[in-house]
């Protein structure tokens, strides 16, 4: 039985689809079974991230609906072994997908894969719902940022409501440069704030930009430092302990987030 | 406080403290109104408290988070301001 991990952040821009698409591709890496389901209905994203665009015939609304049968809407990555994805529908709207259609796909796509990624729209309204719905776990994603920040701290507080206990952050876009010369919060500041496990920080580098333009995610480019961040979160949800990066300069949140929850645990 | 000191001798503070600073206060409304049993609760514990003291108008009694200009300076600070009327104050009270 997998489990299904929701990606989410409820403001828009601050990396989810990213995140989504370079976890999933990074568990596939480590011989997971993997299927990526992009939930932003009417602005799906997901497909260009992984480079999947082309391949699209059905989507999520037409599994939930029976259009087609389950099967036929996921589209297997020929690059990476045993990862699919289930696109989102792009000319219907949020409404078409009922948080109890989503709790039955997840419950069917959890027989076949070890890992469910959802891909959550941002906002906090029907998208929202939809996605958390069938969910096991919640990865909250922020930026270093008040606006970003204050946003998490709503959706934390609406996902332990949803009985989605124990969020788990990652802080995206991080400069270290900034956090030095004091001119960005450092993750020792947001996690203060918020109150909850760190699993990754994620540098701002533009290898994202790069690999994006080309629809090949940075957790397989051995390069990338976002790569790398990424690479790291994959295994801490595998349940191992990998020491944060050292993006220079943040030495002492090291120590402070040192003992990690094992992901799979609880 | 000791950062207004620090402003007021003329040292800028950095922007990740303002940051913070402005993200503390906007999440201590963003958190109280998120949960709306929240007042309710703060509501029902003072009534528990005052009560033992003196006989209040419990139908009356208003009580509302909001902001408030710091004593210190120029900040705002977030404040929570109770508005009980009093009936009569009970005679242990008035012997304490
Ligand atoms: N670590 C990063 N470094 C640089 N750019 C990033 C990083 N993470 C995300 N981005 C860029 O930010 C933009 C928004 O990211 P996206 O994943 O689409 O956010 P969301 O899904 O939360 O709206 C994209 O253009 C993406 O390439
Ligand atoms: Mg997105």
């Amino acid at each position: 039985m997998g489990e299904v991990i929701v990606i989410t952040s409820g403001k828009g821009g601050v990396g989810k689809t990213t995140t989504a698409a370079n976890l999933g591709t990074g568990l596939s890496l480590l011989g997971k079974k993997v299927v990526l389901v992009d939930t932003d209905i009417g602005l799906r994203n997901l497909d260009v991230v992984m480079g999947l665009e082309n391949r699209i015939v059905y989507d999520l609304v037409d599994a939930v609906e029976g259009t087609c049968r389950l099967k036929q809407a996921l589209i297997k990555d020929k690059r990476y072994e045993g990862l699919y994805l289930l696109p989102a529908a792009q000319t219907r709207d949020k409404n078409s997908v009922t948080p109890e259609q989503m709790i039955k796909l997840c419950e069917e796509l959890k027989q076949e894969f070890d890992f469910v990624i959802i891909d959550c729209p941002a906002g906090i309204e029907q998208g929202f719902k939809n996605a958390i719905a069938g969910a096991d776990r919640a990865i909250v994603v922020t930026t270093p940022e008040v606006s970003a920040v204050r946003d998490a701290d709503r959706i934390i507080g609406l996902l332990e409501a949803n009985e989605l206990k124990n969020p788990v952050l990652i802080v995206n876009r991080v400069r270290h440069e900034m956090v030095k010369k004091g001119d960005m919060m450092s993750i020792d500041d947001i996690i203060d704030i918020l109150a909850i496990q760190l699993i990754g920080v994620v540098p701002d580098d533009e290898n994202i930009i790069i690999s994006t333009n080309r629809g090949e995610p940075a957790v397989s480019d051995n390069k990338s430092m976002a790569g790398q961040a990424y690479r790291n979160i994959t295994r801490r949800i595998l349940g191992e302990e990998v020491p944060f990066m050292d993006l220079a300069g943040q030495g002492n949140f090291i120590a402070k987030v040192k003992k990690l929850f094992g992901f799979r645990s609880a | 406080m000791l950062q207004q000191l620090l402003s007021k001798l003329g040292r800028k503070r950095s922007s990740k403290d303002v940051a913070k600073e402005r993200l503390k206060l906007v999440l201590i409304h963003d958190r109280a109104n998120v949960s709306p049993q929240f007042l309710e609760m703060v509501k029902g514990e003072i009534i528990k408290v005052i009560r033992n003291y003196m006989e209040i108008d419990e139908e009356a009694l208003e009580i509302q988070l909001t902001k408030t200009v710091s004593e210190e300076g120029d900040g705002v600070v977030p404040a929570l301001i109770a508005n009980i009327p009093i009936k009569s104050v009970k005679n242990a009270g008035r012997s304490i």
